[in-house]
């Protein structure tokens, strides 16, 4: 603001000073001119109504009467110009200073130390952004949306959200049947880098990234940026916008003005699974498929370097799906004091740095995290984030593959630099003796803080058939609003029946979720799958719905690709949930909310109602990880042309000082994409290293030994 | 301290000079205490005025500013609070209803997106940003140096013109500096902020359902030379890689192409570069064009060149091409560069070669000899009459005698009575021999450089001798005063007339650009429009003088003081104008589709279809309106509600015949006859 209006004076007020010497003696000048502008008139006009400051000069005798009414309405008008004048002065001093302060030691970036060792870009890159991250503009709307034709309503500054909320949310929902567009809007995806390249003014996404594959040469012509709507579903997006169709064309154009060099694929978060989904589209035959032929990948693809992957799923969909709570927003019910401080769209990711508080406060008026609720269970994006593979994967109600984590070792085992060394066996099983009992993060959804803790034998437990036959009686009273969930058909005794089941494992989560939210399942469950194959060598495995599980296709017949695994570790994650009933207020329609009051003994893994593991804050390690350490390491049935696999991890650090921003080894799930080690690892390979020559894995984290534990057929 | 020792002293005195009474001396002093402290009180009230003075005297400054802010602020409050379609219920309430935007109309209608569009924006239109600069770049990284608020302009000029600078001698990237066009349609729906280019184009494609899956703009850098954005961008192979895209997903319905001014030129380059083989070519084969283009609507295309472009390049005059001009002017009159703003934007644009695409091409046998030219019956002050009653036929009894005050055809003359007699009386010295002499200031003009400063006194005398340029002796001239631009330009265009097309030479990419050196190519259903505003004086020719001399400044400039007078209303400041839309005269846009594409001709063998679509000019009614909704100047028409409808149908599926036909308010098909060419 100030900026521009100091522009236009500079323009319009003086347009001799517009040259760069104006600039220094702008503040003084002007402000003299304007004096000596106003007195003469003061003068002529000799009238009481002219501004008070100027009598006090002329006419000394009302003194007393100005002056008194210098400090009513003046005072503050002096104030502003005050604050105004020295907020311009320090603006104008910021710009003037030199980008890089001598005392500042800016660490330098690795993009420019690489390029002076003699990187240039070699292989294109194409980046696939995740969910959320990824911007969204209108193209069409109703007429509460007039005026707002390809602006941002996701992504940027989110003013809409402020202005006129409902409209908002009712343009960023989807058909509640067909998962598409309603009638009348048309909310697509931004294109081209600017899509995800800050999510919001100052939040990076993949801004730094690009930096410093400039720096070693890189640009538009071989950087793509696959833009996708992030809240469809994957086939989807092609069939409404062609999206793979487009990344297929741009790879090949890619791979051929770059002089036939093969691409390196940098998916991040939800679009590792979606770039799963198309290395099995662009192979698959035309109706369903891309028609690329079975070579394609190998032909066209160097190495898919996936960040923060999802690969199987993350529990904290689970929680958002049930009660449009993660931890965070659990945690601001709580204390709802803090309104400001994190706020949060409950979806996985980071959406806490720009709607905060809103959520929360009444700000709809009514219900908001039930209107986000609403919103976002006709997103069907979520549902492929829902943990996959099962119990086999996930754990049962009494076994899990995180169970020997121990939360306060693990910080302290990552503040020691030499660490793969020192969890040797003995110590291993001294701690499988101290912890009374092992966290049951198996149990990903349990009613009340007991049952997360008792064996299974005592947990009264229904069997899913039981549980589906619960009659939904849908004469709920039409009494809460228009604000409508789906909760709004269950009636209370169904309600309580979920609630009696205590405990959910990966495997019955999806009957409760379809119990709770069948209309979304039924949609989600026609694109997406969550189990783990038997055969795959099964016809039915050729649905598009499968392609998104790594647990049910098989990688493509590229044998000279290589798949990467880069992940943050050392931030709890949540893994697991203790909930407990809403006090019943029929309107308030969300009946479970997360129990905040279960907290666990010091040292536990247990906080706010969360059971934490290691991860990068929204992945636990073993979504990360388990695919490309054991799933497909090796030749397996999910790897069949045993494509070679590389796990990285980047321990996070936070950022030592404020200045450092979000710093360069942070290791959290949006902020790893400034991580500088990940970012050269990325260089590296974009100029032409393989995983070998990076030095192969690169482990911090337990995840071989949760990985053993796990019983697959590979 | 000294007054108090007077004091005491004075006090002494009179204790032994007579020894008054103690009481009377303590009225005294009570009286000195009084006033004391009346004095104090005094000085009390006077630091109180003082106070308040000082408060008047710095404080006010803050006071009126915060008084300017909080009213800014209501006021930018008030603006954000309104509701958006407040503007326009003001300008109904004014001028009645508007009628609706020509996309939701046609919505109503019925229509619908069918055929992908592909956008190619112009010169100058297009965003430019940068990836890689000097140290005095540092963190501009993507952000836009060309387009948007031109911010940087006035913080860095010196930087931003050495960025916006290409090499001298290649014609790319000089070392260390990477600016590159910005993709998307974001590259060019607006110019500047609020200054729209596509973007009413974009919304009312919109309204029947286009979206990003089925637009495309083809951005480009428009800095560089046609092919160049090949070698370096691999621009043309994306546009291919797009255009097959949205051809295969949208069901094999062939995309309409929309290019606009140097767009244009550039689109014929890629018709005929995407069907060429590979080494040189896109390898598309032959049958390319047939098989994905519907229909190239020309929207103010320069076909033949545009008049201006040769004052750019000879003085830098002509300010720039398109927006520049609505943008610009403010900007580079001012000194905003300390010296000599002119030579500097000349060395800029003298190393784009894109410039040297819209030199005249076809030379006297389209734009004119001497004594002749194909508009010499066209008369300035008739046209608005004619043109309002839409009798487009009474033009042509303009009576030949004051007709001969304009010889368009010397598109350059040095003075006015030059510019008017017959050619038989003009003396013309050949300059092309002409010694360049030693330099005469080289070393005093900093380092601005221009190459008038090889060319010294005596190549500048020789050129104002010569009287009199056409446009095939304007080439000589340019390639006299600008050597290296033109050697380079000489590589990559060419603007002659062939004779015989399928000589081999012409399947060099320098040729691809002159509709007059190229077939189009065989595509029998394809549809080529020439969509351009008339009604508006366009610069065709020019009257110079050389300047003053002074040694940094660049010798020659237009003699604003050559006023044609009552009888000769066609010359205005030292320019001669026709119609057109204000950058391309109508010969340009419309000579093509009217004569030399019109038909089974040699440069269009088969016999593709070309329709004129003209729209007349007519300023905004009011302020309200903006830049108008029936404009016709060359950037201003995108905003034409006539040529968006015809857009729009086309898109969704019409054809030529379906539309209408021609459309025609100016002369062209006369003044094409006029042309004698061989066809």
């Amino acid at each position: 603001m100030a900026s521009i209006l100091r522009f236009r004076k500079l323009c319009y007020l003086e347009p001799v000073k517009c040259s760069p010497l104006g600039f220094e003696s702008f503040e003084t000048p002007k402000i003299d001119k304007k004096e000596s502008f106003e007195i003469p008139k003061v003068d002529e006009k000799n009238e009481s109504v002219v501004s008070a400051v100027e009598e006090v000069l002329e006419k000394p005798t009302k003194k007393k009467r100005q002056s008194k009414e210098w400090r009513c309405t003046d005072y503050c008008c002096w104030i502003i110009g005050y604050l105004c004048t020295t907020w311009w002065l320090l603006l104008f001093l910021y710009h003037s200073l030199p980008a890089n302060l001598p005392g500042l030691k800016v660490p330098e970036p690795p993009g420019a130390r690489l390029n002076r060792e003699g990187l240039t870009a070699l292989h294109p890159v194409v980046l696939v952004p995740g969910i959320v991250t990824g911007g969204l503009e209108l193209w069409e709307g109703r007429p509460c949306a007039e005026g707002l034709f390809r602006r941002r309503l996701w992504g940027g500054s989110f003013t809409e959200i402020f202005k006129r909320p409902l409209c908002w949310l009712e343009h960023l929902s989807l058909h509640n049947e067909t998962g598409l567009d309603p009638p009348g809007i048309r909310v697509r995806a931004v294109p081209g880098l600017v899509a995800a390249d800050y999510f919001a003014p100052g939040y990076f996404v993949w801004a730094v990234l690009i930096e410093n594959l400039a720096r070693i040469g890189y640009e538009e012509k071989n950087i793509y940026m696959a833009a996708y709507d992030w809240r469809l579903s994957f086939q989807n997006t092609e069939n409404r916008d062609h999206a793979l169709s487009k990344l297929k064309s741009k790879i090949e154009l890619l791979y051929v003005t770059n002089g036939y060099k093969k691409v390196v694929v940098v998916p991040h978060s939800m679009g590792v699974i979606y770039f799963l989904h198309f290395l099995k589209w662009v192979e698959s035959p035309p109706p369903m498929g891309g028609g690329g032929g079975s070579g394609w990948c190998s032909k066209h693809i160097k190495a898919v370097m996936n960040i923060g992957p999802a690969f199987l799923g993350v529990p904290k969909t689970v929680s958002s799906m049930l009660s449009a709570e993660a931890k965070d927003i659990a945690f601001i019910r709580f204390y709802k004091s803090i309104l400001l401080v994190h706020g949060v769209s409950s979806f996985i990711l980071f959406c806490r740095t720009v709607a905060p508080g809103l959520l929360d406060s009444k700000y709809f008026r009514l219900q908001t995290l039930e209107h986000i609720m609403r919103v976002s269970r006709t997103w069907d994006s979520i549902i492929s984030l829902m943990p996959k593979g099962g119990e086999t994967i996930w754990g049962n109600l009494d076994w899990s593959p995180e169970e020997e984590h121990d939360c306060d070792s693990a910080k302290k085992r990552y503040l020691q630099p030499s660490l793969n060394e020192n969890s040797s066996n003995n110590t291993d099983g001294k701690r499988g003796f101290q912890v009374k009992e092992r966290m049951k993060y198996g149990r990903i959804i349990s009613f009340g803080k007991a049952a997360s803790d008792i064996p299974s034998s005592q947990l009264s437990t229904l069997g899913s058939k039981e549980f589906m036959r619960a009659s939904t009686s849908t004469n709920s009273h039409a009494s809460c609003g228009e604000v409508w969930t789906e909760y709004d058909e269950m009636s209370r005794e169904s309600i309580q029946k979920v609630v009696e089941n205590k405990a959910y494992t990966a495997r019955t989560l999806i009957d409760l979720l379809r119990f709770v939210a069948p209309k979304m399942m039924q949609r989600a469950e026609a694109h997406f799958s969550h189990g783990i194959a038997e055969i795959l060598d099964d016809p039915k495995y050729a649905h598009y719905k499968y392609w998104s599980n790594p647990l049910e296709t098989k990688l493509p017949e590229a044998p000279d690709m290589e798949i990467y695994c880069l992940y943050g570790v050392g931030i709890p994650t949540e893994r697991s949930y203790v909930y407990k009933l809403s006090p019943s207020d029929r309107c308030n329609s969300i009946p479970f909310q997360i129990d905040t009051s279960a907290d666990g003994s010091d040292g536990s893994c247990l906080k706010g109602g969360v059971h934490f593991v290691d991860g990068d804050e929204s992945v636990p390690v073993l979504s990360a990880g388990f695919m490309c350490a054991k799933g497909w390491r090796g030749r397996t049935r999910f790897n069949p042309s045993g494509i070679a696999t590389y796990i990285r991890e980047y321990r996070h650090k936070p950022p030592a000082n404020l200045l450092e921003g979000r710093g360069v080894e942070s290791g959290a799930h949006v902020d790893i994409m400034g991580n500088a080690a990940l970012i050269e690892d990325i260089l590296r390979v974009a100029a032409g290293a393989t995983g070998a020559e990076l030095g192969g894995d690169r482990i911090y984290s337990d995840i071989i030994k949760m990985s053993e534990r796990i019983d697959i057929r590979l | 301290m000294s007054t108090l020792k007077r004091r005491k002293g004075s006090e002494t005195k009179r204790v032994s000079n007579s020894e008054p009474p103690i009481d009377k001396e303590h009225e005294k002093r009570e009286k000195e205490r009084d006033e004391k402290q009346k004095k104090s009180k005094q000085e009390g009230d006077e630091n109180k005025k003082r106070n308040l003075k000082k408060w008047s005297c710095v404080d006010s400054c803050c006071w009126f500013i915060g008084f300017i802010c909080s009213i800014w602020w209501f006021l930018l409050f008030l603006y954000n609070a309104m509701p958006a379609s407040f503007p326009q219920y003001v300008t109904e309430a004014i001028t009645g209803p508007l009628p609706d935007p020509p996309g939701v109309k046609l919505h109503k209608e019925g229509l619908k997106a069918k055929h992908p569009v592909v956008f190619v924006p112009g010169i100058v239109t297009g965003g430019l940003e940068l990836w890689e600069g000097h140290q005095c770049a540092e963190g501009l990284f993507r952000k836009r140096l060309w387009g948007g608020t031109f911010g940087e302009v006035y913080k860095r000029p010196l930087c931003w013109v050495e960025h916006m600078s290409l090499d001298n001698e290649t014609g790319l990237d000089p070392s260390g500096v990477r600016i590159r066009p910005v993709s998307g349609l974001v590259a060019a729906d607006y110019f500047a902020a609020g200054y729209f280019v596509w973007a009413v184009l974009i919304a009312n494609l919109a309204r029947i359902g286009y979206e990003e899956k089925n637009m495309y703009m083809a951005a480009y850098d428009w800095r560089i030379s046609f092919q160049n954005t090949e070698v370096r961008d691999q621009t043309l192979s994306r546009i291919k890689s797009n255009i097959e895209l949205m051809v295969a997903t949208s069901g094999g319905r062939k995309v309409v192409v929309m290019p606009h001014s140097m767009g244009v030129l550039y689109f014929l380059h890629f018709m005929k570069w995407v069907e060429a083989p590979a080494p040189m070519g896109g390898g598309g084969g032959s049958d390319w064009c047939a098989k994905h283009i519907k229909a190239v609507m020309n929207i103010g295309g320069p076909f033949l060149g545009v008049p201006k472009a040769v004052t750019g390049l000879f003085s830098a005059e002509a300010k720039d091409i398109a927006v520049a001009r609505a943008m610009a002017p403010g900007v580079l009159d001012m000194d905003v560069f300390g010296f000599q703003t002119f030579q500097h934007v000349m060395r800029m644009t003298r190393t784009w070669d894109s410039t040297m695409s819209m030199v005249p091409k076809g030379g006297d046998t389209i734009w004119g000899g001497l004594d002749w030219s194909p508009e010499e019956d066209y008369k300035c002050n008739k046209k608005i009459k004619s043109n309002d009653s839409q009798t487009v036929s009474q033009n042509g009894k303009g009576s030949a005698d004051d007709a001969k005050c304009a010889n368009y055809g010397r598109i350059i003359s040095f003075g006015k009575d030059v510019a008017e007699v017959h050619s038989s009386k003009i003396e013309m010295v050949d300059f092309r021999g002409a010694v360049k002499g030693s330099n005469l200031a080289n070393m005093t003009c900093r380092d601005v450089w221009t190459e008038y400063h090889d060319m010294g006194v005596g190549g500048i005398n020789a050129i104002a001798d010569y009287k009199v340029y056409t446009a095939g002796s304007i080439l000589d001239l340019l390639h006299f005063v600008a050597p290296k631009t033109m050697k380079r330009g000489g590589a990559h265009f060419s603007y002659g007339i062939a004779d015989n097309l399928d000589d081999q030479k012409y399947e060099h990419y320098k040729y691809w650009s002159n509709p007059l050196e190229t077939k189009l190519p065989n595509a029998p259903n394809m549809e080529i429009f020439s969509l351009y505003g008339v009604g508006i004086p366009t610069e065709r020719a020019y009257v110079y003088k050389l300047s003053p001399a002074a040694g940094c400044s660049i010798p020659f400039q237009i003699d604003t003081s050559a006023d044609g007078g009552l009888g000769c209303t066609c010359l205005k400041d030292g320019v001669f104008s026709v119609d057109g839309d204000e950058t391309v005269p109508v010969l340009s846009a419309g000579f093509m589709s009217a004569k030399g594409w019109r038909g089974k001709t040699r440069f269009n063998p088969s016999g593709i279809r070309t329709y004129i679509r003209e729209y007349n000019h007519a300023p905004p009614a009011n302020f309200l309106e903006g830049r108008g909704t029936q404009s016709g100047a060359h950037v201003d028409i995108m905003g034409n509600f006539a040529l968006i409808e015809d857009i729009i149908r086309v898109a969704a599926g019409s054809t030529g015949d379906d539309l209408g036909g021609d459309r025609v308010y100016s002369d062209i098909f006369k003044w094409s006859e006029k042309i004698k060419l061989q066809l």
